[in-house]
């Protein structure tokens, strides 16, 4: 390490104010500050530091995600599979899960911190490691075959629009890998929706590939109970690829299809443990979200006029990117309420917004991803109400 | 039956270097000297003149804006030098000791028998006064208030900080004479809050049981749960060993500044308490006691979380009454240190294993920051280890911002940077946060005065 030390000491003036390659300042601060944690002493205050800094926090974050990202990955192979009627092993279920899915890793990582290493170097500031996490995020909530220039486009476009042009990390109002969701929605949909993304059936690098079985069908549980008609009330059921009903536990572990990252509670849930063990994601926050999930579908299915109001609570719960929305989305700590009170009030609404766009909207089968932007909106009008009676407690002090 | 505050919220750092109760030789100072930064809220005007002879009680300094307030020699002897920085701001004043203290007589009284107005000259005329620290603002008080009450925190609680009852023994008299003296100065009353388990005993004031980790000793947050303070009001506070030293002005008649020093910190090779007297060099303290060709340490005057980063030629701070010496650390390179595991890191985040290592494990740590700054991204960070009806985040947003009223609202008029210096420290993004908070008590005083 010492040699690598003096070696980044070495080039280090280069890159400094003047330096021949000054110009790509931002990127050499960035590599030096991945390699070695700053050796910066405090200058005020206090004169010792936690060990936390926002890196670490990530990386937290990133380790919570790999469960689900290694799940979506093996069951990308698995769907395929089963819609080409092969088995090759596992081994190479997964490497043809991997092969999918590792493009959209790379394109989004290329794009996001492409685009944060040169507004830091225009800015003249470091570079900031949150897009490490929404990098991730990214590939891990959009269909199998989102085409690569669709995740290009999208993710320039959040990370400029929902995050540089608020001042970056820390300043969002919205969660940044969601926008790049909804961007793809709204600009290419049919690239997002019905049942021809979520599997894939050709193959990928060479591998896999074949003759789709007869009766096969991608559609995604939910996109199957937002077309269900109002004749199937009491008799729907939810089918895999093939036809085959599927149930609560078949939801739970995750091999349906879906978005890459979102199908396995399971995995999602061993994620969910890491963050609240490690405190870095609220509890408040995820619980409440599920609480409203299961109240507000409960509430439907006392109405229950329809196949997406019967739906019990459980499944609703373990369908699409709910679970997955609210262990990793509702709670990122920029976009959501920052108050404790504010957070059972925000989890809670982000739960119940998402169940009524599930079940009231016919033409989007899936309502997370509204839910949480449109609660990135009101998080701050939470926190200013939660603020205010702080202030009013505070006040009524003088009065006694 | 005492009154009981329970802290809940905050932090007990376990640094490596505690000290245990004995007196060590030291504190023989070859100068002393008045650092008028040492003080906040006051505009420092010399009038001692540089060759002029002093007596220990002899003034050197006085307030620009409210000449009563004194800074007076701690000791006798020559004034050498009177040193000046950028446009003329005075640094400090230093004194030349005589090997015999001499003192200016003001006078032994019995506190019991004085009225408000003599106690108040008494305090003022020994040079006494800036021991005297108001609320709002965190400042020097201004004799010409009437405190709602006066507050006084007699332990400490921040890491590796002095004893108190080490350091009231033997003085107990002087203690219980200096509250007397606070007491004529309010209406209202003296609060003392006392550690649970303590031997300190006072008569004559309201005393506090408070029990809990750090900021427990901090006087802000006893404030806070006792009777917090309302946009209007005023209190003061006065550190516990500061009072022994007003006391002593009573009883002896005699402004002596003599004080414990404790020693404390993993980089020391002696740890103890160093009697000196207020004002001495830092080397006078530390010379022969730290660790043998380590250059690359830092001398803290004071504790590690509110203290002053000090060279040796440096004095030792006007408040303070404790030394750290930690580690540097500037030439630490830490390979991947936000990806290893971080055995031996101290951290509260459960991101590191330092939680599996029990409470009693003792941690060297060094000034470095650990991180970039970032934009506040993790939220209730702060309020763990900030126990008072305040919400930090949203106070130090209205103090960025300037948004007087907000500030108001959120309780600005209750805090000092030192209340904040725990949230400084668990801070993700690594913000200046009692910089942040020392500033905009400093913008806000000028706005409203």
């Amino acid at each position: 390490m010492k040699a690598l030390r003096n070696y980044l000491d070495k080039i280090k003036p280069n890159f400094e104010e003047g330096g021949k390659l000054a110009m790509f300042r931002s990127v050499f601060e960035g590599f030096e500050t991945f390699l070695f944690v700053p050796n910066t002493t405090s200058k005020s205050g206090v004169h010792i530091h936690d060990y936390i800094d926002s890196k670490r926090t990530m990386t937290v974050v990133i380790i919570a995600l790999l469960p689900a990202l290694l799940f979506g990955m093996y069951n990308v192979g698995y769907q395929h599979n089963l819609a080409v009627g092969a088995d090759p092993g596992f081994l190479m279920t997964f490497i043809f899960g991997f092969l999918a899915v590792l493009p959209k890793i790379i394109v989004s990582y290329v794009v996001g911190l492409g685009i944060e290493f040169a507004v830091a170097q225009v800015k003249k500031e470091e570079i900031q490691e949150g897009f490490l996490v929404s990098g991730i995020l990214i590939p891990m909530i959009v269909p199998v075959d989102t085409p690569l220039w669709m995740i290009a486009v999208a993710t320039a476009f959040a990370v400029v629009f929902a995050k540089e042009v608020f001042g970056g990390t820390g300043y969002n109002v919205f969660n940044v890998a969601l926008v790049t969701r909804a961007f793809l929605f709204f600009a290419y949909p049919a690239a997002m929706s019905g049942d021809q993304v979520f599997v894939r059936t050709a193959d990928t690098f060479g591998i896999g590939g074949g003759q789709v079985v007869d009766g096969f069908s991608g559609a995604t549980p939910l996109g199957q109970v937002a077309i269900a008609g109002k004749d199937m009330i009491g008799s729907f059921q939810a089918v895999d690829v093939l036809g085959h009903p599927i149930s609560t536990w078949d939801m739970f572990l995750g091999l349906i299809p879906g978005s890459i990252g979102e199908t396995s509670v399971l995995a999602i849930l061993i994620g969910a443990v890491i963050l609240l063990f490690t405190k870095i994601a609220s509890w408040k926050t995820m619980v409440s979200v599920f609480v409203g999930g299961a109240v507000m579908s409960l509430i439907f299915n006392m109405i229950g006029t329809t196949v997406a109001m019967c739906v019990s609570p459980l499944d609703q719960l373990f369908l699409g990117g709910f679970a997955f929305g609210a262990v990793f989305m509702a709670t990122d700590p920029v976009t959501s309420a920052r108050t404790e009170t504010g957070k059972y009030i925000y989890g809670f609404l982000v739960g119940a917004m998402a169940i009524i766009i599930r079940a009231l909207n016919p033409g989007y089968p899936e309502g997370m991803m509204l839910a949480i932007l449109l609660m990135n909106v009101f998080a701050p009008l939470i926190d200013y109400y939660v603020v205010e009676a702080n202030i009013n407690r505070r006040l009524k002090r003088v009065i006694k | 039956m005492a009154n009981v505050i329970k802290i809940k919220k905050g932090l007990d750092i376990n640094l490596k270097g505690k000290a245990s109760d004995v007196l060590l030789n030291g504190g023989k100072s070859d100068s002393y000297a008045i650092v008028p930064d040492h003080y906040n809220g006051i505009v420092p005007k010399v009038v001692a003149k540089v060759g002029e002879k002093v007596k220990a009680g002899s003034v050197l300094m006085i307030d620009k804006n409210r000449p009563e307030i004194k800074f007076v020699s701690p000791v006798s002897g020559e004034v050498t030098a009177v040193n000046r920085g950028e446009k003329r701001k005075v640094l400090s004043v230093v004194v030349k000791p005589e090997a015999q203290v001499e003192y200016e007589d003001f006078g032994k009284k019995n506190v019991a028998s004085l009225k408000r107005e003599e106690v108040k000259e008494a305090i003022l005329q020994a040079g006494m006064w800036p021991f005297i620290k108001q609320r709002p603002y965190d400042i020097v008080a201004s004799p010409a208030d009437e405190p709602r009450d006066i507050f006084v925190s007699a332990f400490y609680s921040a890491p590796l900080a002095p004893n108190f009852d080490f350091i009231v023994k033997g003085q107990e008299a002087d203690f219980q004479a200096g509250l007397d003296a606070l007491a004529k100065l309010t209406d209202g009353k003296v609060y003392v809050g006392i550690r649970k388990g303590s031997s300190v005993s006072v008569k004559g004031v309201e005393t506090v049981e408070v029990e809990g980790p750090h900021p427990a000793a901090n006087v802000g947050v006893q404030i806070n749960h006792i009777k917090p303070i309302n946009k209007g009001e005023v209190v003061w506070t006065v550190n516990p060993a500061d009072v022994i030293i007003i006391g002593r002005l009573f009883n002896k008649g005699v402004a002596d500044f003599g004080r414990l020093v404790v020693i404390t910190g993993s980089e020391t090779t002696e740890r103890g308490y160093i009697k000196t007297i207020a004002g001495c060099t830092i080397s006078s303290l530390v010379d022969g006691k730290i660790m043998n060709g380590n250059e690359d340490i830092r001398i803290i005057s004071g504790n590690v979380l509110s203290g002053t980063k000090v060279m040796k030629d440096d004095y030792l701070g006007a408040y303070d009454n404790q030394i750290t010496v930690i580690p540097e650390g500037d030439e630490t390179h830490d390979f991947l240190g936000w990806a290893t595991p971080g055995f031996g890191k101290f951290s509260v985040s459960h991101s590191f294993p330092a939680w599996l290592m029990g409470k009693n494990k003792e941690y060297v740590i060094d000034a470095r920051i650990k991180g970039g700054k970032r934009a506040m991204i993790m939220s209730n960070e702060y309020d763990k280890v900030f126990p008072m009806d305040i919400m930090p985040e949203y106070l130090l947003k209205a103090i960025i911002a300037f948004d007087i009223d907000k500030m108001e609202n959120l309780g600005i008029y209750e805090v000092a940077p030192e209340d904040f210096a725990l949230c400084e420290f668990v801070d993700t993004s690594k913000l200046e946060i009692q910089k942040i908070v020392r500033q905009g008590l400093d913008l806000l005083y000028k706005e409203m005065n």
